[in-house]
């Protein structure tokens, strides 16, 4: 049986290998971009059909990056968006026959974890400059300093490793089944695998979320929060900090 | 077949069975307390589902590193070459 952890080369462009992950990978971009520019032409105020379902994907977007992490959705929703939906069309390329997902490869979900990684450090020092942010390792105490450091080592390792093992053993696991019953039993399976996809992208973004909104701190989730009262997407602070009513019992 | 390719299939299988226990019993407490918490609040049903949704993930992530050493121990076995 082909090992999960190693991919192989399908042709080279000069010394480099380029697998079927990496040609996968290049679709799935090709198609966000091309449709992300072809769907945002021509906006208007009152919109149509294709207008109407795409502001509902960026609500939902928005809304989610909001109740997460109570910040201001604008300065995360490229970020934190695009690696939602990258990772979601990934996760179901398994639906087209013969592509294999590439984030059930080592490499892709490696590359996504690096870049949550450094996009933390990029907020962090943003909105903290690069002493305040640095000062947040010793956050508690200075005791904390190594286990903070390697925290944050650990985390992006936690996330690249869950992402990669949920969609392989997904991939592996309907390729054992198939070869054993083939016809129609893999079906339910597959369907489950589609709700992991989701909720593996998900919880993908999320999580890149909170890591970010963590580095970034509490003083820019104040002012956010001042923001979106004054918007008037958030209740006011006294009626939300009023404790919830006792149901009768 | 020798005798250190057995011990890695059999430990393999050890290590996602046992594995596999922890975040079973875990997920079934964090569900059973979500549901709890639905039951008395059904308002904050969207909140604290999405927080299971994470914690879930979190927890999970216990079961996929065994999954991985399995798969280490099967697949790329640095001792057996």
């Amino acid at each position: 049986m082909k090992s999960p952890l190693e991919s192989l080369p399908l042709f080279h462009i000069g010394p480099i290998p380029i697998t079927q992950a990496v040609v996968t990978t290049w679709a799935i971009m090709l198609l966000l971009v091309v449709g992300a520019f072809l769907l945002t032409r021509r906006l208007e105020l009152i919109p149509g059909r294709r207008q109407a379902a795409l502001e509902l994907l960026v609500d939902t977007l928005d809304t989610q990056i909001r109740e997460t992490t109570g910040a201001r959705p604008a300065p995360y929703r490229a970020f934190s968006g695009t690696l939602f939906l990258f990772i979601l069309a990934a996760n179901w390329s398994s639906l087209v026959p013969g592509a294999e997902p590439p984030t059930a490869q080592l490499e892709t979900d490696a590359a996504l974890a690096v870049l949550v990684f450094l996009s933390v450090i990029w907020f962090g020092v943003r909105s903290r400059g690069v002493k305040g942010y640095l000062k947040s390792f010793a956050a508690p105490n200075p005791v904390m300093i190594p286990l903070n450091m390697l925290e944050s080592f650990t985390r992006t390792f936690s996330m690249f490793v869950r992402l990669f093992g949920n969609v392989m053993s997904g991939v592996f696991i309907i390729g054992i089944i198939a070869s054993l019953a083939g016809l129609l039993v893999p079906i339910p399976l597959m369907a489950l695998e589609l709700l992991t996809g989701l909720v593996q992208a998900y919880i993908f973004a999320v999580l890149a979320m909170v890591f970010i909104t963590a580095a970034v701190g509490d003083h820019a989730h104040h002012r956010n929060r001042q923001d979106a009262e004054t918007d008037g997407l958030l209740p006011a602070t006294e009626e939300s900090a009023s404790p919830p009513t006792e149901r009768d019992s | 077949m020798d005798y250190p390719s057995v011990a890695s299939i059999f430990c393999a299988a050890f290590a996602v069975a046992f594995g596999a226990i922890g975040p079973a019993l875990a997920e079934g407490r964090s569900v059973a307390a979500a549901m709890d918490a639905i039951a008395r609040q059904p308002e904050a049903a969207n909140t604290i589902s999405r927080t299971l949704f994470v914690g879930l993930a979190m927890i999970e992530t216990t079961a996929i590193y065994c999954l991985v050493i399995a798969l280490l121990l099967l697949f790329a076995n640095p001792l057996l070459n």
